[in-house]
């Protein structure tokens, strides 16, 4: 039959921190009889009915779909986003990667735009707002034509399926020295863009977006491939060249008159 | 039938029914739309997309979120694809097949127009979502690629990947968020709605808790729409997520609308099986796997020897025994059930809950290349969770609570039976009857918000006006407030020695014993007393850390839960009160000489809509009686 479960006990290091304003600060925590079929998140739902069987207060942290779709999960292990696995969100990152006795330090994504909120839960809504200003197609329900009314080239539809796979988690911004939301951006301006729907607002859009990218007080993009490395979904450092060539474009091409009404 | 059950069915033929009527709905001038507010409430597919039609039309749209932001809602997690009866692969796919199809597949327990318009519906959902950015997946020639679905003859479901969901509810996040920056949607998000405000017998409000900051906050409108999911996570165990909860859709049930056939659950044959106490939730494996795989547990009882050491005489492949020309491809309902008759068997695999699903054959007559292909990612995912490789061992696979059909009552303007109050997607009873086939959540969810309600609610707010307005501070609102916080406190107060998620895994498990994937009259009634014993261990109980105005995760799972503890008392009323079988529902009482579903639609071709009556009186069951005019009933067989 399948081989005997491993049972494995941790030292964690884990982030509090009460609200926004309190300063915050590590404690530790041993978790034993840690199956090794457990997620990183059923680990911490584990800790947390000790700690609420000890009437203390559990770690808060945000997650929803533990499958690795929502985005909601994500924070730092050992100063990795998302742990040590590649391609891999902490909800369905699990236990077997990990060695009995093992330390782990967990802390939430650290960025300026991303406020602590409680524990490991940070605020993501600066997304929203980057999203907002401009991540979409301007089109009201009812005026579409036929679906296949525009053919699109399969290896433009994959590319723009490619950049659109992303989930909004933040990895790519905890994990840059310069807490730059890049890869993040461009991943949403190059879906857009490579559609012909997206088409008729391109300048407009990657001018906007990145105007409010820089308002919330994301930094720039050096390069150094660090988002890369620790996307969950694996979107590649070259979306933020095309973005670059879309933003240089765009910075030619665009006059304020030519504005869309209504936008 | 009821009086108070008005199905409002437009009358004339069905083909024409949907048009008919939207000539008749009243309209609102587009100067008069800012004067009327509507709240949204979730925003999944259904709630995003009704939000950002009802902003583009011009109402001041305010939509709330329980999440950080609107695209985390579990729409996300679906994987398969959306059905539309565009028939671009000219193999005799049309509206009216689409409509039979879900109608049949719902066992005949479904209101024959609401079905007939979302099929109808369906090709104009793709033609949005093209437009609006969804990078479905396309041939070499550019056009729209489709696939067959759940056993159906045609080739009509459309997908992007895996991860369908993910893209449509991208797309509809993407057009609310326009309508944002527009100024005509306001985004509430980390709010709870905990209560609805009814003034008159009129849905007026909501009363929401900020999860950031533990506030009560009330929001008036002219118009309430409810969007907010299904309930499977009444069995704990489940493929939602952690924060899809009834709480929206039971407090509005507590204010007096009904709640339609809560026993009609989906349980999904293919997912990764239970590994221990401490598992939070289940990932489903497609369905799509069913074509290759095949489903086995060893003969003998307790057979503890490697599957790849049990000879293949010493096999039972069960689903091709029983079901010579389905096999392996028997549907959702019958293949869960099977299962667990293995298991009740003692023929689980090492005794748990689970059976194998092995691809030897198929890598064998295709060559692992074949295979990889067709499955890859679905393995690497299986392997992810499991640290097993497919290719080697066999999967270990076990149905788990997936979808719930039931849901508030609607009439075919997706109203509750509260005047002003609305209700799409899951969390609406209406389109899937007691099974819903695969591929057709997607299409429901976005029907009713981008092209069902932009019409009814509308219409609606034609005939009251916009002069009618409430004040937040009605007593009906204050009550309301001050009743939720009573709660959220007495919650806190208990201070007992169980935590909330031991007793929601108690009552996960009696549901998953005695309302599951088979139920019987014994089981029921004993699972309704243990449910009634839980839901005194919680209130006597349950320690809820923490305090009411902070973040505290702890106390909106126990608000949940406590949701929970009355919705799986309904869910068993309604599964004993349905003395037959249909689709997910089985009752081992109504069943055939071989042992399968025996319907009965002399006593129970109707909903049943169960009405609130006070914390101690058992809620009345009202029938809508179903009329087939076009269709026959007729019965299923997958022999």
């Amino acid at each position: 039959m399948h081989q005997e479960e491993r049972l494995m006990s941790l030292t964690l290091k884990v982030w509090r921190q009460k609200s926004p304003k309190d300063q915050g600060h590590f404690e530790t925590y041993t978790v034993e009889k840690v199956s090794e079929h457990a997620s990183f998140l059923e680990m911490l739902d584990q800790l947390n009915e000790q700690l609420i069987r000890e009437k203390k207060d559990p770690i808060a942290f945000d997650h929803d779909c533990r499958e690795g779709i929502c985005g909601s999960c994500g924070f730092m292990i050992n100063g990795e986003a998302h742990g040590p696995l590649k391609r891999t969100t902490v909800c369905q990152l699990h236990m077997r990667h990990f060695k009995d006795g093992e330390t782990l330090t967990i802390e939430p994504w650290r960025a300026q735009p991303f406020t602590v909120l409680k524990d490991l839960m940070v605020d993501r809504t600066a997304f929203d707002r980057i999203i907002q200003a401009g991540g979409y197609i301007s089109v009201d329900t009812g005026s579409a034509p036929d679906g296949n009314a525009i053919p699109i080239a399969k290896p433009k539809a994959d590319w723009a399926f490619d950049n659109a796979t992303c989930i909004g988690c933040g990895a790519c911004v905890a994990s840059c020295k310069n807490a730059s939301a890049m890869l993040f951006l461009a991943a949403k301006v190059n879906h857009l863009v490579s559609l012909p729907q997206g088409q008729v607002e391109r300048e407009q859009r990657v001018m906007r977006m990145v105007a409010q990218h820089d308002d919330e007080g994301f930094g720039a993009c050096t390069s150094t491939g660090a988002c890369e490395a620790a996307c969950p979904k694996g979107i590649r450092l070259v979306a933020i060249a095309q973005l670059n060539r879309e933003l240089l474009r765009a910075q030619f091409c665009y006059q304020e008159g030519s504005k869309e009404e209504g936008i | 039938m009821s009086q108070r059950l008005h199905s409002q069915v437009p009358s004339g033929p069905l083909e024409t029914k949907w048009e008919k009527h939207k000539f008749e709905m009243k309209l609102v001038n587009p100067a008069n739309r800012r004067k009327f507010e509507i709240i949204v409430v979730g925003t999944g597919l259904a709630g995003a997309s009704a939000a950002a039609s009802l902003g583009e039309l011009g109402y001041q749209v305010k939509a709330f979120c329980v999440h950080e932001s609107p695209r985390r809602a579990h729409s996300v997690a679906a994987q398969g694809g959306i059905n539309a009866a565009k028939n671009y692969k000219n193999d005799g796919d049309s509206v009216y097949r689409l409509f039979y199809d879900t109608i049949k597949g719902g066992d005949f327990r479904a209101r024959e127009a609401n079905v007939y318009r979302l099929a109808e519906i369906s090709t104009a959902i793709i033609d949005h979502c093209v437009a609006i950015g969804v990078p479905f997946a396309r041939e070499y020639g550019g056009l729209l690629a489709n696939r067959s679905f759940g056993g159906a003859q045609v080739s009509r479901t459309f997908y992007a990947r895996g991860q369908t969901g993910q893209q449509l509810l991208l797309g509809a996040y993407q057009s609310l968020m326009r309508q944002v920056d527009r100024g005509q949607v306001q985004l509430l998000t980390r709010r709870e709605m905990l209560d609805l405000v009814v003034i008159n017998g009129r849905a007026r409000g909501i009363i929401v808790r900020n999860l950031l900051t533990g506030e009560l906050e009330r929001y008036s409108a002219d118009a309430v729409i409810l969007a907010t999911g299904g309930y499977s996570n009444v069995f704990f165990l489940s493929t939602n997520a952690m924060a899809c909860a009834v709480t929206a859709a039971w407090r509005a049930f507590k204010r007096g609308a009904f709640f339609a056939n809560p026993c009609f659950t989906q349980i999904h044959p293919t997912c990764i099986p239970v590994h221990g106490e401490n598992q939070s939730k289940l990932t489903l494996m497609s369905e799509s796997l069913r074509n290759d795989g095949r489903v086995w547990v060893p003969l003998k009882k307790g057979d503890t020897r490697h599957p790849n050491d049990i000879p293949e005489n010493e096999r039972d492949y069960y689903l091709e025994r029983i079901y010579p020309s389905f096999g392996n491809l028997a549907p959702r309902d019958v293949a869960s059930r099977q299962a667990k008759y293995r298991y009740d068997e003692g023929r689980g695999v090492g005794g748990k809950e689970a059976v194998y699903l092995d691809f030897r054959d198929a890598i064998k007559r295709l060559g692992k290349a074949v295979i990889a292909e067709r499955y890859g990612n679905l393995f690497e995912m299986y392997e992810k969770i499991t640290g097993e490789n497919p290719y080697e061992v066999p999967m270990r696979i076990y149905p788990a609570p997936h979808y719930t059909m039931g849901g508030l009552w609607v009439d075919y303007h997706l109203m509750s039976t509260i005047p002003g109050l609305f209700v799409a997607g899951e969390a609406n009873f209406s389109d899937h009857g007691a099974n819903r086939l695969g591929a057709s959540a997607l299409m429901q969810g976005l029907a009713d918000g981008f092209f069902i309600l932009p019409y009814t609610v509308g219409n609606f707010l034609a005939n009251v006006g916009f002069n009618d307005k409430v004040s937040v501070e009605h007593d009906a609102f204050r009550e309301a407030e001050d009743r939720t916080r009573q709660e959220l406190k007495r919650l806190i107060s208990i201070k007992g020695n169980t935590s909330v998620d031991a007793i929601h895994k108690k009552l996960g498990r009696l549901m998953w014993d005695y309302c599951g994937m088979s139920r019987n009259r014994e089981g029921l009634k004993k699972a309704i007393e243990g449910v009634r014993q839980l839901r005194e261990l919680f209130w006597n109980e349950v320690y809820v850390p923490g305090e009411l105005n902070e973040i505290n995760p702890e106390l909106e799972k126990a608000a949940r839960v406590a949701d929970f503890l009355e919705l799986g008392e309904l869910m068993c009323w309604d599964a004993l009160e349905r003395e037959e079988s249909c689709g997910g529902h089985f009752r081992e009482e109504h069943q055939t000489a071989d042992g399968e579903a025996k319907r009965n639609d002399e006593r129970f071709c109707h909903v049943a809509a169960w009405e609130y009556r006070g914390p101690v009186e058992k809620p009345v069951r009202h029938q809508e009686e179903l009329v087939f005019e076009n269709v026959k009933l007729t019965t299923r067989s997958y022999k």
